[in-house]
């Protein structure tokens, strides 16, 4: 039960965060992306601040023997670069490029009941649903 | 794309509260915020557990919190509907392939230094910028 609460508080969290930021907002986001117009710095002062913010927190935090709720930490342990890493970060840049869009962003917009939101969340899982399909028969 | 000027204070704020969540999922569950990662969960009913779908209500539920009572959520969203279905299309699929995304690779790889992630963050913003300089 705890967990549930801490997850459904750290959305929520996380959420106005990427309200606040504007980072819900494609326009701004497309802003940054787009070097060769007025270039919109915003994103990149968002990923400072969380970086920065996370960066000190991971170190605190991953010096201690266990998290509050758990056994143990889920820190992921992949180190390869592989084509699947390269192929898969150009394809998910393409689509943020077209759209502005992310799956962070794209939840917390659904609940202003915006269509095109929608359609994207929709297209997404779809399209994350296709790659659980496609995956075991691809070669790793 | 007609848009308010830039905020230093906003984006910096903003941020940090996502860092703030981001430190907090590690210290309470010990687990890193990747928000592919998270959803894609939900998806397979064999491996979706109680925490995720709380942190994608939470998500929903800061959107209807805000939006309803505080003031509207400004999107300007800039596509037509068939690219944005291919758009969400590649990001589903995309990120499942690259197993992350601007949360999980973008703020929990980079700021562990995991270099996997800061190589998977410099394609997508690269591969992002390309593709706005040619599409937009």
């Amino acid at each position: 039960m705890k967990k549930i609460v801490a997850a459904f508080v750290l959305g929520s969290l996380f959420g106005l965060g990427l309200i606040q930021s504007e980072m819900v907002n494609p326009a701004r986001v497309l802003g940054f992306l787009d070097v060769s117009r007025q270039w919109d710095p915003t994103l990149a002062f968002v990923m400072a601040a969380a970086l920065l913010i996370t960066a000190l927190g991971y170190r605190v935090v991953l010096s201690n023997d266990k998290p509050w709720f758990e056994a143990g930490f889920s820190v992921p342990t992949n180190r390869v670069i592989d084509a699947r890493l390269i192929v898969g970060a150009a394809l998910f840049g393409m689509g943020w490029g077209v759209a502005g869009l992310c799956p962070g962003p794209a939840l917390v917009g659904v609940a202003t009941l915006n269509t095109d939101i929608a359609v994207f969340v929709l297209a997404m899982i779809a399209g994350m649903i296709a790659f659980d399909y496609i995956a075991p028969r691809l070669k790793s | 794309m007609s848009i308010v000027e830039f905020s230093w204070i906003n984006s910096v704020v903003g941020g940090a509260v996502i860092g703030l969540s981001v430190v907090l999922m590690m210290a309470s569950l010990g687990k890193v915020t990747g928000i592919s990662g998270i959803l894609s969960n939900l998806l397979k009913p064999a491996s979706a557990q109680g925490w995720h779908w709380a942190f994608i209500l939470g998500l929903l539920f800061s959107g209807i919190l805000v939006n309803t009572f505080f003031s509207p959520i400004t999107i300007q969203v800039q596509s037509e509907t068939p690219l944005l279905i291919v758009a969400g299309l590649l990001v589903g699929f995309g990120s499942r392939l690259a197993n992350g995304c601007t949360s999980g690779h973008g703020v929990c790889g980079v700021a562990r230094f995991s270099v996997r992630s800061i190589v998977a963050t410099a394609v997508f913003m690269s591969a992002g910028m390309l593709t706005v300089y040619l599409v937009h």
